[in-house]
C-alpha cells in the first residue's frame, strides 16, 4: 500500500517537473520546483514508514525548509527579470 | 531590557526543540546542544532579529477556534477547486480586485494575507499597506472573499496577539 | 479501536495522494501562472495534510507524530508565503494574468 502511495507521489512529481520543464516563464518552473520540494518532503516521509525507518523524517523536517529557502533564493537571485518577460523595463538590475 | 527576556525566552523554546528532536541525553550533547543553541540565538542577535515577533503567538490555545474555521474553509473550497480541476470544460473565471484589510497591526495584516493565499482559489499577489490585490481563480471565490468574514475574524483574533 | 484507526489512515491516505494527483494535473492544465497557483495551493494544503494525518495515525502517539506535526506546521506556514513571493515577483516583472473578459462589466 505504502508502494502505491509513493507511486502516485512519483507521477506527481514528474507532471510537475513536466510543467517546469514546459513553463512559458520563468515563474512556472519556480513554481513547479516549489511543489516538487513538497511533494519531495512527502515522498521522503512515506519512505520512511515503507522501510520502518523514523530517522528518515529528521531528513523531511530539513527538506521542509531548504525546499521554501531555495524558492525565496531563485527569486533574490533573478526576481522581476531574468527572461520572464521581452519588456526591456523589467529587466532592471543585475538579473 | 526587555530584548535580554526575549532572547532567554527563545533560548529556553529553542533548546526545548532541541531536546524534543534529538533524543541523546548525555552530558555531552547536551552541553553540545545548549552551545548550538546559544549560537543561533547569537547570530539572531547580530541579525537583529530578537523582538516581540519571535513569539510563536498563532500556536496561542485561544487562536483554537480560528485554526478550526480556517481548516473547514480550506476543506471546502479545496474540493471546490479539485472538481473544476477535473472537469473537463475548466469552468474558471479568473479575476484579479483589491480588498481592504482593516488590522491595525502587521501581525494581524500578515494572518489575513497568508489566511487569503492557504486558502485555495484566492492567492494574496501584492500588499501595500492595508490594500490587498488578490487573484481569485473563481468569481465565487471573489465574492466569498469580498464579503469580509475572514477580514472579521481575524480582527477579532488580532486582539490576543 | 485499532482496525479503525488503520482504516482511518488508510483513507488519508489515499485522499491525500489523490489530491496530491490532482494538484498536480491542475498545474499541468491551467492556462496561465496565475491560476496554476490555485493548484499548487491544493498540493500544498490539503494533499499534504492528508497524506501526513495518515502517516500520524499510523505512527501513534510518539516522537514521530511531533515530527509530523513540526513538518507540517513548517509547510502550512512557509508554503503560502512561497506562493505570496511567486505572485508577486511575477506581478512586478509585468506578467499579465488572463481575466475573464466577458465577466468583467
Amino acid at each position: 500500500m505504502f508502494i502505491a502511495i509513493s507511486a502516485v507521489i512519483l507521477v506527481a512529481i514528474a507532471i510537475g517537473l513536466l510543467r517546469a520543464f514546459l513553463g512559458p516563464t520563468l515563474y512556472d518552473r519556480v513554481l513547479a520546483a516549489n511543489m516538487s520540494g513538497t511533494l519531495t518532503v512527502l515522498m521522503v516521509a512515506v519512505l520512511g514508514f515503507m522501510t520502518g525507518r523514523p530517522e528518515f523524517l529528521d531528513i523531511a523536517l530539513v527538506y521542509v525548509l531548504i525546499s521554501f529557502v531555495s524558492t525565496i533564493a531563485v527569486l533574490r537571485v533573478c526576481g522581476t527579470g531574468c527572461g520572464a518577460s521581452r519588456d526591456p523595463e523589467a529587466d532592471s538590475g543585475e538579473g | 531590557m526587555s530584548n535580554l527576556k526575549h532572547a532567554f525566552n527563545m533560548t529556553l523554546f529553542l533548546f526545548a526543540i532541541w531536546l524534543l528532536l534529538s533524543g541523546h541525553y548525555t552530558l555531552l550533547l547536551l552541553i553540545f546542544g545548549l552551545l548550538s543553541t546559544l549560537l543561533i540565538v547569537l547570530l539572531a542577535h547580530r541579525a537583529e532579529l530578537i523582538d516581540r515577533e519571535i513569539h510563536p503567538v498563532l500556536l496561542k490555545p485561544s487562536l483554537l477556534p480560528y485554526w478550526l474555521w480556517l481548516a473547514r474553509e480550506m476543506i471546502k473550497s479545496n474540493i471546490d477547486v479539485s472538481l473544476r480541476i477535473l472537469n473537463p470544460r475548466m469552468p474558471i473565471s479568473p479575476k484579479i480586485f483589491t480588498v481592504r484589510a482593516g488590522q491595525k497591526t502587521d501581525l494581524g495584516r500578515v494572518t489575513y494575507g497568508n489566511s487569503i493565499t492557504l486558502v485555495p482559489g484566492t492567492v494574496t499577489v501584492d500588499v501595500d499597506d492595508d490594500i490587498f490585490t488578490v487573484h481569485a481563480l473563481t468569481q465565487e471565490a471573489a465574492a466569498d472573499l469580498e464579503s469580509g468574514e475572514m477580514n472579521r475574524r481575524v480582527c477579532n483574533v488580532e486582539n490576543v496577539f | 479501536m485499532e482496525t479503525v484507526i488503520y482504516i482511518l489512515s488508510w483513507i488519508f491516505l489515499l485522499g491525500g495522494a489523490i489530491f496530491l494527483l490532482v494538484g498536480a494535473i491542475g498545474i499541468l492544465r491551467f492556462p496561465d501562472f496565475y491560476t496554476r497557483l490555485h493548484a499548487v495551493s491544493v498540493c500544498d494544503t490539503m494533499g499534504a495534510g492528508l497524506v501526513l494525518a495518515g502517516l500520524m495515525l499510523q505512527g501513534g502517539f510518539s516522537l514521530v507524530t511531533v515530527k509530523l506535526l513540526l513538518i507540517f506546521y513548517f509547510m502550512i506556514f512557509t508554503g503560502p508565503t512561497a506562493v505570496h513571493a511567486l505572485a508577486q515577483a511575477a506581478l512586478q516583472g509585468k506578467l499579465k494574468p488572463v481575466v475573464d473578459e466577458h465577466e468583467q462589466q
